[in-house]
């Protein structure tokens, strides 16, 4: 079903991608490989610009340097035409489901049908239902997001995000809010589509257990760097001790300096030469 | 002395500052009015085009769901103009001539101003609100991954819908300031409504009723791309959509009677 282009053996490819919001730089020179089939887990606390990474690999931002080729090719270099026959072959399921809210589940899962194809009006919608069929939301079809819970949001948003059957399927939390059964259940969901779709999955997470269960290779991010990227042992058992801390819920330690500090107290500007002490 | 020169130095900063966010903002407008005019005229080439459902959505919702409220508004108002209208032509014993001031004031003036403030309340914060929390909820960014233009798909059709909606609300609340006046002035003078109506028809040229809806047209462009561009612009946080809600009604209001002025110099400075 999906045949890899000869000419690369990876489905994404990030390379130097260093991207600013505002003045604050977020992502430093990150390198990121993903290969076709694979589930990839971007792990990394708050703030270590991981949703960030996963924005600018969707094309939602242009990024300040740096290439991010999705299939092949550079998505920083297209043309909105040819951005747009790419987007049919990324799904996306977003934290927060991004169902729309005027569109009940059943319209909401036909969106990208309606977009990219001709299909008649039953046929999109009998697609729509072999989907929601696959996320266990058969018969929800007809009710709006707002009367879904929180987990049901979610497979209904991954329903979205699989309809045009997708090479790649990205997925930011997927289990962020959600209780544990209900998380472990859409874990054997994303295996499940990788081995009944052979879709490669980019998975956004900062739940361990769950990115341990479903992980084939682990990217560690912090404070927009790359600290590694590996296997799930290979992770577990890393001597970097942000990464420790990470995966053993210690609080970080940062280590003090005392001049910055007393600067921040009086409210000076750090302009990061470290000369403006009153 | 020196305390002094820093706080001028940060007043100039917070002009300069304002002033290139002023620029910044009318440039964001303007790609705002190009794109989704891009959309309406160049989409269906690209196969892309705007929905017409949509389209009749939004007509339905800024027009066809104020009509109520602007009928009452403005036959409150052309009465409140026949009152103010006959007591003072009365000084003069020309109480006739209210029906001329009435049928040209309204159809230039007052319709097409009351409606756009009317819409920009009602319509104009209704629009950011709606486009503001689906960018908190990131359902902007679901579109755009799914390949749908949030332009296209939420700003052309407001706009759109609001070019057809408000000028045809400015034609209502022209009869209905006029029904109003009409009514209030045939009771004040004994004079029967038909005959109101028929002098004011014969005072009325088509260049007054064309002149309120170029205005019309411009306040229906104007509340949609403040709208909309307020609330693509949304801040973070549900107080984010309340602010940029405000901030969306009070500047459309503002530009609103400000083009009033300006188009009302240019549209007349023949005959001035």
């Amino acid at each position: 079903m999906n045949t890899k282009p000869a000419d690369s053996e990876y489905a994404v490819e990030v390379e130097n991608l260093v991207t600013h919001y505002g003045s604050r730089r977020i992502l430093n020179n990150v390198n990121l490989k993903v290969r076709y089939e694979e589930i990839m887990v971007i792990m990394g606390g708050s703030g270590s610009g991981k949703s960030t990474l996963l924005r600018y690999m969707l094309g939602l931002g242009t990024p300040t340097s740096g290439s991010i080729k999705i299939l092949g090719k550079d998505i920083t270099k297209m043309s909105s035409q040819e951005l747009y026959e790419m987007r049919k072959e990324m799904g996306v399921s977003f934290q927060g489901g991004a169902l729309l809210r005027s569109l009940t589940v059943g319209e909401n899962v036909c969106l990208p049908l309606k977009e990219h194809t001709k299909l008649d009006e039953n046929t999109m919608r009998i697609m729509a239902r072999m989907k929601l069929e696959v996320v266990n939301l058969a018969n929800f079809e007809d009710l709006m997001p707002s009367e879904l819970s929180g987990g049901m949001i979610k497979r209904a948003a991954l329903a979205r995000a699989i309809v045009m059957d997708p090479k790649l399927l990205f997925f930011d939390e997927p289990s962020a809010g959600l209780d544990p059964v209900v998380a472990a259940e859409l874990d054997d969901l994303i295996l499940h589509l990788r081995s009944a779709m052979k879709m490669t999955i980019i998975v956004v997470t900062h739940e361990l257990e769950s990115a341990f269960k479903i992980a084939d290779r682990i990217t560690v991010l912090d404070q927009g760097n790359i600290l590694m990227t590996g296997t799930v042992e290979e992770v577990k058992n890393s001597k970097n001790k942000r990464i420790q801390d990470l995966l053993n819920r210690r609080p970080r330690q940062e280590e003090i300096d005392p001049e910055a500090y007393l600067r921040r107290l009086l409210g000076e500007k750090d302009d990061g030469q470290g000369s403006n002490v009153a | 002395m020196g305390f002094i020169f820093r706080h001028i130095g940060l007043f100039f900063e917070r002009v300069g500052r304002g002033f290139v966010q002023g620029i910044e903002e009318i440039g964001y407008v303007l790609v705002l009015l190009v794109e989704s005019l891009y959309w309406v005229f160049v989409g269906f080439l690209r196969k892309q085009p705007v929905r017409v459902d949509a389209v009749f959505k939004e007509v339905r919702e800024i027009g066809f769901n104020a009509v109520l409220i602007v009928s009452v508004l403005c036959m409150a108002v052309g009465t409140m103009l026949a009152i103010q209208g006959i007591t003072s032509l009365r000084q003069f014993g020309q109480e006739l001539l209210v029906v001329d001031l009435v049928a040209r004031s309204v159809t230039r003036e007052f319709s097409p101003l009351i409606v756009g403030i009317l819409v920009a309340g009602r319509s104009g914060s209704a629009i950011t609100a709606r486009i503001g929390t689906m960018s908190e909820s990131q359902e902007i960014d679901a579109l755009q991954v799914i390949g749908i233009n949030p332009v296209r798909h939420l700003g052309a059709p407001v706009l759109v819908g609001m070019v057809i909606a408000v000028p045809l609300l400015t034609v209502l609340g022209d009869l209905m300031c006029i029904l109003g006046a009409g009514l209030f002035s045939s009771a004040e003078m004994d004079m029967p409504l038909k005959i109101y109506l028929d002098r004011t028809m014969s005072v009325l040229t088509v260049d007054d009723v064309r002149q309120g809806l170029i205005k019309s047209g411009v306040f229906a462009t104007i509340i949609a791309l403040i709208g909309v561009s307020n609330g693509f612009q949304v801040g973070s946080g549900s107080e984010g959509v309340g602010r940029s809600t405000t901030r969306s009604v009070v500047l459309a209001i503002s530009c609103i009677v400000i083009a009033d002025m300006i188009f009302t110099y240019f549209l007349n400075i023949g005959s001035l």
